[in-house]
Order: C-alpha cells, then structure tokens, then sequence
C-alpha cells in the first residue's frame, strides 16, 4: 500500500463514522442468549415456544441487518475481513456442533430443537461476523 | 512478523526496534485443544460422573480464576506500563488467550450442563434450579461482555501489531477496553462461584 493511501486510510478510519454493525450483532446475539435461558429454565416441561420462536425472529433479523449493513461498506479492509470470519467460523462452527451434539445427545426432538439448533445457527454466524468487522474496521482498507 | 519502531507519530516504538513474532492464533496449540474437546466429548458421550465433574470443575475453575486474576492483578498492572511494554506483553499474551479461554468456556459449560441434568439440578422441582438459572444468566451476561468487548479487542491489538507500524494510541484504547472487560468479567465470576457454592453444598 502506498504512503499516500495509508495516510489516506488512516484518516478515513479517524473520521469515518460506520454503521452500528457490532451493536446490532450484540443485541442479535443477546437475543438467541435470552431464548436459550428462556427454553433451558422451564425443563423438563416443554416451555411456550412464543417468546423463544420471537427471540430466535429478533436475533435472525438483527443478523440480517447487521449482515446487510456490512455488505453495503464502500472502502473496507475485506482481505483481513474475510481471513477472521473464516477462522473464527471454524472455531464456532465446532462449538456450535458440540452443543448441538449435547442437545441431541440429551434426546431434544421437535419444535424445541428446531429452536435451539436455529439459535446455534444465529449464534454461530454472530460471532465471526462481530470479530470480523471489530478487526477490519481499525485496517486499512482494501486497494481499489 | 511485526517491525515495531518510533517512525511515525502514535507509532509504538520499542528500544532497539525490536522484532516482534504476532501469531494471532497459536498453530501448535490447536492439537491440545483437539484433544481437550475430545475428551469432553467422550464424557458426555459415556455420560461418565467423573468425567463430567472433571471437565466442569477443571475448566470453570480455570476460567473463574483466569478471569479474576486477569482482571484483577494482571489488568491493572498492564494499564500502568508504557505502551511498547503493552504491546510486547499482549503480543505473547493474547494469542495463548484466544485459544484457551474459548475452549476453557465451551468445556465448562457443555460438562456444566450435562452434570445439572444428570443430578436434577435443572429440573424446576429442584431446589437447585433457581441457582442454576442465575448461573445461566450470569454466563449469559458475561459471554455477550466477552465476545462482545474483551475478545475484539484482543483480536484488534494482535492485528494491529502485526502492521509495520502499529498505532500506539490504538492499542492503548483498546487494551484499555481489554483491561475493564476483563474486570468486569472477573467481578461477575464472584457471583459464579457464589453460585456454584451454593449449588455444591
């Protein structure tokens, strides 16, 4: 990268004001944390799926959202983008596996583990999208 | 490999220029955690009590003190050292971080949860189950606060260091971020092992 756009990124990312992508994740995040403990606190009965079902909505929309907003940056530090959400989908790709193994494991059927699997599932493309954009975010951005 | 010198104004600058070796995630540590996750699998898989008490206790008691000593006694000495010193430190520091804490959490918590169900502690019948539940809510809270504050930031210092000149006001920000996470967290595993004590007893 030349001195120029160095200089250029780094005044890019001093003044440059970027969407509230990690807030969104957090909060999509906390969403499907909140439907786990909602579902996990009424055992052995099987808890009313509503709060839990609008939980996992909330957190898969915010996702989206998040996802959208990332998408639609101009000017971004891809590369290194690309490289931590890959590595960090791996690592919580297997954690995620290893819950799900856990919940299947304890003979969880039905709309119950539909729920949580879809939870993991939201869960497990936060946290690489959250990592992600926190590293790129201070990079200097790709060359055009 | 990151050349860290006083080049450029915010740059850290280390005595000598010295050279510091950023790996962000450990190569040689991904065999050891294969093999931790292994085992937790095969204690859930045989559904083994001491297995699964082992997992739970020799996992949750490496994070609750990891946490409380990071946050508590580490944290606060970092905060007071120059910013070279900072960025040596985290530059062997959080890479062994990134690696342990992740597979320290999974294990207490998949062994955690195995073990309140093979006692009952999860069933609303139980005594124990409000417990369990503060403890869900408790671990809840303080996975958002880790993977949403202490664990980008560690990512962003590692990243930031392995530029050929790291910005020092950077990595002073957000390992200042790390530091008070990381208090954070450590203050609310006092309310863990209030929880655990009181489940245990």
């Amino acid at each position: 990268m030349s001195a120029s756009l160095q200089e250029d990124a780094h005044d890019l990312g001093a003044a440059r004001r970027l969407p509230p992508i990690a807030e969104l994740v957090m909060a999509s995040m906390s969403c499907v944390i909140a439907g786990g403990i909602y579902l996990a606190a009424h055992l052995p009965q099987r808890a009313p799926m509503g709060p839990a079902v609008g939980l996992l909505a909330g957190g898969a929309a915010l996702l989206v959202a998040a996802g959208a907003l990332v998408s639609s940056l101009r000017r971004f530090a891809w590369r290194i983008f690309f490289q931590v959400a890959g590595w960090a989908m791996v690592a919580y790709v297997v954690i995620a596996g290893l819950l799900e193994f856990t919940f299947v494991y304890d003979h969880t059927r039905g709309s119950l583990l539909v729920v949580l699997t879809l939870s993991l599932v939201v869960f497990a493309l936060d946290i690489p999208l959250l990592f992600a954009f926190s590293v790129a975010r201070y990079q200097d951005p790709d060359p055009a | 490999m990151t050349d860290i010198t006083s080049a450029a104004p915010g740059a850290v600058a280390a005595p000598g220029a010295a050279r510091l070796q950023v790996q962000v995630v450990p190569v040689w540590g991904l065999p050891i955690v294969g093999v931790a996750l292994a085992g937790l699998v095969a204690a859930v898989g045989t559904n083994t009590l001491w297995g699964l008490d082992f997992f739970h206790v020799v996992s949750g008691g490496l994070w609750t003190a990891i946490d409380l000593f990071v946050g508590f006694i580490v944290g606060p000495i970092i905060g007071r050292l120059p910013v070279p010193a900072r960025a040596a430190f985290s530059a062997r520091f959080m890479p062994k971080m990134v690696l342990l804490m992740p597979t320290l959490v999974i294990c207490t918590l998949v062994a955690g949860w195995q073990l309140a169900r093979h006692e009952g502690n999860i069933l609303v019948s139980n005594p124990n189950h409000g417990w369990v539940v503060a403890s869900m809510v408790v671990v809840g809270v303080m996975a958002v606060i880790a993977i949403g504050f202490l664990e980008p930031a560690n990512l962003g210092v590692l990243f930031e260091l392995r530029k050929p000149q790291p910005d020092g006001e950077l990595i002073d920000r957000l390992m200042r971020r790390f530091i008070y996470t990381a208090g954070i967290t450590g203050a609310m595993q006092v309310a863990t092992l209030i929880i655990m004590t009181r489940i245990a007893t």
